[in-house]
């Protein structure tokens, strides 16, 4: 007996939507002979994983607060994904908007104004970009490999904040923390539900999704990109300039994630300290791949990693888990979810290869 | 030499959907004969050779080796007979020293001992000048290929086939591996040698097998024949002669190129040089021509993918558009249909609307302020399907699930839909059946005689009598003085797609 893989003729729609699906399942289940390996009780691991963050308001406040960088990053990065531009630095764009972001924020520490907070979205975005530009000038001018250059771009904006934190940016009140001073309040994302961190982000967040939604099924641009990424020759044939896309995938990415350092920044955070991003930038790109590179996808996905995070916090707290599991289920699932994704393309078959099969190779 | 052919065929058949590459076929090779297989792109040549290197099983038909019927699995077993292939494209890393290239290539066992000074040896044996040091990056494409031919060398081939082997090389370079191989011959090794170059066969080979339409048509020495001679085989001489000679063209010159001379982008490219044609409203102009001797550079010049060195190098109803990209020319008014089909002329993922938006967005307005005009595009997409009358169940098919022939009725009506001023079709009935060529002919003759210039390239002669007025040939890019259908005979045509003159002289040893 023969298992092989045997091409579809045409992608399977349903296994586009079944795959993620699939590689929740298969997480969880393993994630469960992990934690028996373990000595746990794999049922009340996984309910407090999964279950127990939800139970009060303020664990699902939390889920859309760690889900807001998520979901910004993962839209913008799903662009480019699909343009085959693999921007993976999301995590630098994210510190550089969030200093360009809460630089501001710092300028005006003793002054109200209601410009503050778009200002600093306005300034966080265009400092995402400007990080996300230097690949996309190294790639579009010398072809340099934008996994490459955009990764150890994000070690180097970690570093600039570190350094900002640590010196000129200090408070100076502050007994020598390496943190800087606290936000005005009028630095400070308006708070949706009282008592929760809950704030204005997410709002922008879903906003984004719908730009983004928008832009991919009914742009020009976003036509362009999906030409380019399935087929390069037909879109040079068709007259698109791949180097602008590259542009405008590396611009738009950068900006969001930038933008998400700012609404992390001012809404969950409050001021500016040494680790702003528990590696938001990274988890994106799951989060792009989860969510099928597209908008609606990666909302659901970027809340689905959300939970992973609280997840992680609530088995510490409670089952003296390590943290470390946060990142297991992470990496499992983007694991599952690729291989998993074999079948969208690819119908698993028993026996011999069939005539038809054979005559397309 | 014995009288055991060392290879035979007989009777192998093998058919693609929709295609027959080969309809029994039969070739016998003797020891130490260096043998031709000749034929146009299409022929046959290719399905052939893959066969009897075993990358590929044929549907029936036997295959003897030293007078014992073999099947071959896989290309292992058929080293393991003795048999290696220089394929046209090389498969080195640039990155890697020759003797590290020729170890990936060879079985394990050849590998051991000392490698080197094998290489050393046998490339002064047989006259291939080959440092196994050198890094493969800075080596020129001539001694690629002898990296190639080292390789199956260190395997004692008894069987050396060749793939189009001198398209890369220059007549120096063609002279010394022609002196090596008639070395091997005079050493009992045979060879099949894959070729459509009239003038090498006649120089270097003993016999010479002619292949058309996946049969075989003719066996020859090439010493007994002309090259003239060889191209009627190879052509064919049942082409019907053109009857269409009484349009008259007078029309204003709607596509002019001029004084156009370009470097390939490509590796192995052809440069286009001093290119001069004019089309004519209501004129169809043929480009005849052997794949590979600058089309696709042609093409690439014509559609704005590579700008042209002069803005007046090509012009549009007397508009300079050499400096214009593809989507400004469209709107000029170029229609364009390019030779590949799935991933050039359509993205096979995408629905036929989507597709139909790839080319026409521009001249059909399908955008509004960068938006898609999804009814629109819907609605202009339906046109093409019903008036090309293109199978599909639907537009929002993928294209890649549609046949051959019905995708490449799309994408002619794609273009011809949006009533371009001029129209240029490369390979415009390619592997499509022959209801649906029928069909995308006489949509092109509709095209002309409502005014239009239509350029159409293609390596089907039958095609271009049937549809031209004028017909030209590319070789080694350069074109030849077009000459009205009526008046050029396949013979000419032949000739000058062989790169030589119709008095008889090579025009271009390359």
């Amino acid at each position: 007996m023969l298992i092989r893989l045997e091409q579809r003729p045409e992608v399977s729609k349903i296994m586009v939507y079944v795959s993620p699906l699939i590689a929740v399942v298969l997480t969880i289940l393993t994630a469960m002979i992990m934690f028996g390996a373990l000595g746990v009780d794999p049922f009340k691991a996984i309910q407090t994983f999964f279950f127990e963050p939800l139970s009060t308001l303020d664990g699902v406040a939390e889920l859309f607060v760690k889900a807001t960088p998520l979901v910004l990053i993962g839209v913008g990065l799903s662009l480019g994904f699909q343009a085959n531009v693999w921007n993976i630095g999301a995590e630098g764009q994210l510190v550089i908007g969030a200093l360009t972001g809460g630089g501001l924020a710092l300028a005006f520490y003793n002054q109200s104004s209601v410009f503050l907070i778009p200002a600093m979205c306005v300034c966080g975005t265009i400092g995402g970009m400007a990080w996300a530009a230097i690949p996309a000038w190294l790639k579009t001018r010398f072809n340099c490999n934008e996994i490459l250059t955009s990764l150890m771009l994000s070690y180097v904006g970690l570093l600039v904040l570190s350094y900002l934190v640590h010196g000129p940016w200090k408070d100076p009140e502050g007994m020598n923390f390496p943190e800087s001073r606290l936000f005005h309040d009028s630095a400070l994302m308006p708070i949706l539900i009282d008592e929760t961190r809950l704030n204005v982000g997410w709002l922008v967040a879903l906003l984004v999704v719908l730009l983004g939604w928008i832009l991919i099924s009914r742009h020009i641009i976003g036509f362009q990109i999906k030409v380019i990424g399935m087929a390069p020759l037909a879109g040079a044939f068709a007259g698109f300039k791949e180097k602008r896309l590259i542009w405008i995938t590396l611009l738009i990415s950068g900006g969001c994630a930038g933008l998400a350092g700012v609404i992390e920044l001012s809404g969950a955070i409050g001021q500016i300290v040494p680790s702003i991003s528990p590696g938001y930038g990274f988890t994106a790109i799951i989060v792009a791949f989860l969510g099928r590179l597209h908008p609606v996808g990666v909302l659901f996905a970027g809340l689905l990693m959300a939970l992973t995070y609280l997840g992680g916090d609530s088995a510490q707290i409670t089952m003296n888990l390590p943290n470390a599991v946060t990142g297991v289920f992470q990496g499992m699932l983007l694991f599952f979810l690729l291989a998993s994704d074999v079948l969208i393309k690819y119908r698993v078959r028993v026996g011999s290869p069939s005539i038809e099969a054979e005559a397309r190779e | 030499m014995s009288d055991t052919p060392r290879l035979e065929l007989i009777g192998i058949n093998k058919s693609y959907p929709g295609v027959v590459a080969n309809n029994n076929v039969s070739l016998k090779v003797m020891p130490g004969e260096i043998h031709a297989l000749l034929g146009e792109n299409g022929a046959g040549k290719s399905t052939l050779v893959k066969f009897i290197y075993g990358v590929q099983r044929s549907d029936s038909g036997r295959m003897l080796w030293e007078g014992e019927e073999v099947r071959l699995a896989n290309p292992n077993a058929a080293r393991k007979l003795g048999i290696c292939m220089v394929f046209q494209h090389f498969s080195l890393f640039d990155a890697m020293t020759v003797e590290e290239n020729i170890s990936l290539g060879i079985s394990p066992e050849l590998t051991k001992g000392d490698l080197s000074s094998r290489i050393r040896d046998v490339s002064a044996q047989y006259g291939l000048p080959l440092d196994p040091d050198r890094y493969v990056h800075t080596l020129s494409v001539g001694e690629r290929q002898r990296i190639e031919v080292v390789r199956c060398l260190l395997q004692d081939p008894t069987l050396l086939i060749m793939d189009e082997p001198t398209s890369v090389l220059t007549p120096q370079e063609v002279e010394d591996l022609f002196k090596t191989l008639r070395r091997l011959s005079d050493e009992g090794v045979s060879i099949l040698y894959i070729s459509h170059k009239l003038q090498e066969i006649k120089m270097l080979c003993h016999t010479a097998t002619i292949m058309r339409m996946g049969e075989v048509v003719a066996e020859c020495t090439p010493a007994n024949e002309t090259a003239r001679s060889m191209a009627e085989l190879m052509m064919g001489e049942n082409l019907i002669n053109p009857e269409r000679t009484d349009r008259k063209i007078d029309g204003v010159t709607r596509l002019e190129v001029k004084n156009l001379t370009a470097v390939s982008t490509h590796q192995h490219g052809t440069d286009l040089h001093n290119l001069h044609m004019e089309v004519r409203a209501g004129e169809i102009l043929g480009i005849a021509g052997i794949a590979g001797n600058g089309q696709r550079e042609l093409m690439e010049m014509l559609t704005g993918e590579v700008l042209a060195p002069e803005a007046d190098a090509i012009s549009i109803d007397g508009k300079s558009v050499g400096l214009l990209d593809p989507v400004q020319r469209r709107s000029v008014g170029l229609g364009l249909v390019p030779e590949e089909r799935l991933g050039y002329g359509a993205v096979p993922d995408m629905s036929l609307w989507e597709n139909g938006v790839l080319s026409a967005a521009t001249r059909m307005n399908l955008l509004n302020n960068g938006f898609i005009q999804v009814a629109a595009s819907t609605e202009f997409a339906e046109d093409v399907v019903e008036e090309f009358r293109v199978k599909t169940p639907g537009v929002n098919h993928a294209a890649k699930s549609l046949s051959g022939g019905n995708l490449q009725k799309f994408i002619v009506g794609r273009e011809i839909v949006q009533k371009p001023g001029v129209i240029i079709v490369l390979q415009p009935t390619w592997g499509v059946d022959a209801g649906s060529a029928a069909a995308i002919r006489q949509s092109l003759i509709d095209m002309a005689v409502d005014g239009a210039a239509v350029l159409a390239v293609s390596q089907d002669l039958e095609e271009l009598f049937e549809i031209s007025d004028r017909i030209a040939v590319i070789c080694a890019g350069r074109i030849s003085e077009a000459r009205a259908a009526a008046s050029i005979t396949v013979e000419e045509i032949g000739l000058l797609m062989a790169g030589v003159e119709p008095g008889g002289e090579i025009a271009h040893a390359d």
